[in-house]
């Protein structure tokens, strides 16, 4: 569930995450003067192309983004009362490119390495008491107390259609919210009985 | 910072996360009107951990979004999302729990009473300001059609805030940041 990443063997997947970081950003400054919609959907067809070449995953991924849909028909109905259809069909070809171009980023690069190519440009920032090692734990948390949650929400809820013919519903929030914080007490207990706070003075 | 607050950071980021994948819990949704949990789980992080930690976690949650984690609502992640027209919205996550939590430890209101505009103000009204001009600015649009734009979600959000203050005021209670005098 977790994880924009598209497991694959194309040329993007293997250039560096660092690389194929500083090209999106150099690709989305150039893209900003551009206001012409013929252009702006030729290039679009070339990211589509991109998202084809990846094979079905790819194609699937392109659907994902239609969650997109009704912010964009707003913008677009919004656009068309107040200027031309050009500059309408210009905008929002432009915010699609975009999103997509730096979506091909995400879905071929590992979150590791993600996660490795920050902590590089984080690194001069560690002498003014950023630690790159608890943001890294930080981030590793919250990717594992997702699926927690989501769990501990279905079972209670699971436990309450066991004992009621009534739905689940409020009465499970309090439970749930002092069972996630109780957990996350134990979670970090468990941390210094391990030594992750004295290893911390030491460095 | 000891490892305590580090890991309820960590837990509040992901419960702004799990708010975006999971349908609403009861909260009334009207129809055909997409509404977002995840300012519920901004302000919880501001009124829970205070200004400091409430905007470490909804910056933590950005972070592992951008990183590629699809925990924004409509399981969307990744750096897209800086192109899209909603990224004031998401990224107001940051200043938005940052002042619910600053004006939770300085409001000298009766203890619902003052989570509730710290939420409204923080988890509402700071989060429109950022994402409004955004909108405005990506989309081409002017600030008022932006912000007409925004103006469906107010009545969720006004619940939202009730329901965040709800919660810090009772069942949250004992974890919430000591109020400094």
């Amino acid at each position: 569930m977790i994880g924009g990443y598209l497991p694959g063997r194309s040329l993007l997947h293997r250039l560096p995450a660092g690389a194929k970081l500083i090209g999106l950003a150099l690709l989305s400054v150039l893209l900003v003067p551009l206001d012409n919609p013929f252009v702006l959907a030729l290039a679009l067809a070339g990211v589509v192309l991109v998202y084809a070449g990846l094979g079905r995953a790819g194609v699937a991924r392109l659907f994902q983004w239609r969650a997109l849909l009704p912010v964009l028909v707003v913008i677009g109905a919004l656009q068309l009362w107040a200027t031309t259809p050009t500059v309408a069909a210009a905008s929002l070809l432009r915010i699609l490119l975009m999103v997509l171009l730096a979506d091909l980023v995400t879905l071929s690069t590992r979150l590791q390495d993600m996660m490795d190519a920050l902590m590089v440009a984080l690194r001069p920032f560690e002498r003014f008491g950023l630690d790159a090692r608890r943001l890294s734990l930080a981030v590793a948390l919250v990717l594992r107390f997702v699926p927690v949650l989501i769990a501990s929400w279905h079972g209670r809820a699971e436990a309450w259609r066991a004992r009621s013919p009534r739905r689940p519903g409020l009465a499970l929030v309090g439970a749930f919210f002092t069972g996630a914080l109780k957990g996350a007490d134990q979670v970090a207990e468990a941390l210094d009985a391990r030594g992750f706070s004295a290893r911390q003075r030491e460095d | 910072m000891d490892t305590r607050m580090l890991v309820r950071i960590a837990l509040m980021a992901a419960l702004i996360g799990a708010l975006g994948l999971v349908p609403p819990f009861f909260l009334p949704v009207l129809p055909g009107v997409p509404i977002t949990t995840q300012n519920l789980g901004v302000m919880l992080a501001g009124l829970v951990l205070g200004a400091r930690g409430g905007a470490a976690a909804s910056g933590l949650f950005v972070l592992v979004v951008l990183l590629g984690a699809p925990l924004l609502t409509g399981g969307r992640g990744g750096l897209g999302l800086l192109a899209g027209p909603t990224v004031g919205f998401f990224l107001g996550f940051i200043p938005g729990a940052f002042v619910t939590g600053w004006l939770a430890e300085r409001l000298r209101l009766p203890a619902f009473a003052g989570a509730l505009v710290a939420a409204f103000a923080g988890g509402v009204l700071v989060l429109y300001a950022c994402g409004i001009p955004a909108l405005a600015g990506i989309a081409g649009l002017s600030l008022r059609q932006a912000a007409l734009g925004s103006a469906v979600f107010l009545p969720g959000d006004v619940l939202k805030s009730v329901a965040a203050a709800l919660l810090a005021t009772t069942v949250l209670r004992p974890w919430r940041v000591p109020h400094r005098p």
